[in-house]
């Protein structure tokens, strides 16, 4: 059996910690992701999908457990040092780029994911022809603006570019927050084609959170479910390929 | 023409205040309050250094160092002690009062009979007025020159996208603590610079010369924009210095039109006031032209 890339065991996280609003968002939640995994990750509301997130990158610390990335116990390592492996796209595309700088200038900086910065030269047009040929692959325009300040970029643009960004530096665990929720429906489904071509060629290990039913069961070889801070339902493989949607609601309904 | 020649080289002269807060100003994007307190730091350091035989280039250098110093106080009570930046700027600038007055022992400290930068062979050589001019030219081609530099690195580009967005930042492994730090700290090492420089042209350093600096500063960062339009960020640096000698000459009008050097802090307000304004002035404007066009086109 291969070493598995990310394990959470048994993790708890609380929210108002200490006071009388205290809340458990993870609770004892046991996570194992396999190399080349491209999971879904579905739940209600509260069900801790983004605190899961939050968690396995950084900003929010954990009360107990442990989070190990390929067996190294990172649970106490920054934000920051924790870019080296991880990236992430977010459900809000303003959060994923920086409007004032161009998109050559964004995509130089994630470039350097998790790299130290030195005062060498950025050398911008080294970079010029590598980016125009990558940001080609979207088809979305975004070859003929990679000198645009990216604030006065489209929605679709920008979360194509944040999903480019997150990719550019291979990432050994890929996060993606609802990352095509605010998009109208044909530039969602643009992006989630262009997704998981990008995961599938590069053989990337991702979770995705998604509130679309079909999208999870198109995508990704494994499906979870969160529920109440849990990992209620875990299914992989030709078991997924044989669920539905209607098999999805009433699975559902049986634990609300 | 030497009313010309000097406002020109005051205008030279307090531009490096421009450039020290735009780093936080336009870059990081908040107002830093700390300045009011290091720019007579930087004059209280660089005079009492030089009245004990320090060298005015020396002097000028460590009233450089004391001001980033204190720039790292304000950074570590932001980012470490989640003090907001108007507050820990107000508390540094209140505590840099009583610095100031323990480094000059009183509240105004002469340079007369003493070394300053402008005291040499060949800047005294010049016509009247010229040495700030001189004096004011090199120090902004290097301050400028090197800050340019600096954001276009990879270092630079990490700070530019920290004041940008945060959230990205942190994502793609930027600290962003160290970098509003740093911005601080540069920000204030220059901004004591030109009280340095200010000092020594002047002749002194008072403990209250440095109220309203922030709005001095922000008077060239926002004259120059207004002036020049869409620039790119490296054109808009140099335009700050532009801003500030443009600010100079507003000053200049309006003290020819009457009002005395004791209206100035008011008189800087109001200017700045309006620069700010202009862009709401400019939409209602439009908003004018706009309706003209809509009941001219239904006649």
């Amino acid at each position: 059996m291969t070493e598995p890339s990310l394990e959470l065991k048994d993790v708890v996280l609380k929210v108002n910690r200490n006071t009388p609003e205290e809340v458990t968002i993870l609770n004892h939640l046991n996570l194992t992701i396999n190399p080349g995994d491209f999971i879904t990750v579905l739940g209600s509301n509260g069900a801790g999908k983004s605190t899961l997130f939050n968690a396995i990158g950084g900003d929010l610390t954990i009360d107990s457990g442990q989070i190990l990335l390929h067996g190294r116990d990172i649970t106490h390592d920054s934000v920051e040092r924790r870019t080296r492996f991880l990236s992430r796209v977010f459900q809000d595309p303003k959060l994923g780029t920086a409007p004032r700088m161009t998109v050559a200038e964004n995509l130089l900086l994630a470039e350097r994911r998790g790299q130290r910065r030195g005062l060498a030269p950025r050398h911008l047009n080294q970079h010029m022809a590598h980016f125009k040929e990558l940001t080609a692959t979207m088809h979305n325009g975004l070859d003929q603006r990679l000198t645009t300040a990216t604030g006065s970029l489209s929605g679709g643009q920008r979360q194509a570019l944040s999903f480019l960004m997150a990719t550019l530096k291979r990432p050994e665990i890929l996060l993606l927050d609802e990352h095509t929720a605010a998009l109208d429906p044909q530039t969602s489904q643009d992006l989630m084609h262009l997704t998981n071509q990008r995961v599938q060629e590069e053989q990337l290990t991702c979770l995705m959170i998604t509130h679309h039913l079909e999208d999870a069961l198109t995508y990704g070889n494994r499906l979870i479910v969160l529920h109440r801070g849990q990992v209620t339902f875990d299914v992989a493989g030709a078991e997924k390929d044989a669920l539905t949607t209607e098999k999805l609601y009433s699975f559902f309904a049986e634990i609300e | 023409m030497s009313l010309i020649v000097s406002t020109i080289g005051q205008g030279l002269l307090w531009a490096v205040l421009g450039v020290g807060l735009f780093l936080t100003f336009r870059i990081l994007d908040f107002a830093d309050m700390t300045v009011e307190g290091t720019f007579p730091l930087g004059a209280a350091t660089c005079v009492a250094a030089i009245s004990n035989g320090m060298s005015p280039i020396l002097a000028t250098l460590l009233a450089f160092v004391v001001g980033s110093l204190a720039g790292l106080i304000t950074g570590l009570l932001y980012t470490k002690g989640h003090i907001p930046i108007l507050l820990a700027g107000i508390l540094v600038m209140t505590a840099c009062y009583s610095v100031n007055l323990r480094i000059m022992g009183r509240a105004n400290v002469s340079l007369l009979g003493k070394a300053t930068l402008f005291k040499n062979a060949f800047l005294e050589s010049l016509p009247r007025y010229f040495d700030s001019v001189f004096l004011g030219i090199v120090v902004m081609v290097v301050v400028t020159s090197i800050v340019i530099y600096f954001l276009q690195t990879q270092l630079g580009q990490g700070f530019i996208a920290t004041g940008d967005n945060q959230t990205m930042a942190r994502s793609l492994g930027i600290n962003t603590d160290n970098m509003k730090i740093m911005g601080l700290m540069v920000s204030n090492g220059l901004i004591a610079l030109g009280g340095a420089l200010v000092a020594q042209n002047n002749g002194y350093a008072d403990v209250n010369m440095g109220i309203g600096i922030i709005v001095i500063a922000l008077a060239s960062i926002i004259i120059g924009e207004v002036a020049f339009g869409d620039l790119t960020l490296n054109q808009r640096l140099v335009a700050v210095t532009l801003g500030s000698i443009l600010y100079r000459f507003v000053l200049l009008i309006v003290l020819k039109l009457g009002f005395n050097a004791n209206d100035l802090n008011l008189l800087s307000a109001i200017v700045l006031a309006i620069c700010m304004m202009l862009p709401v002035f400019k939409n209602a404007l439009n908003f004018k032209h706009i309706l003209k066009r809509g009941l001219d086109t239904n006649d």
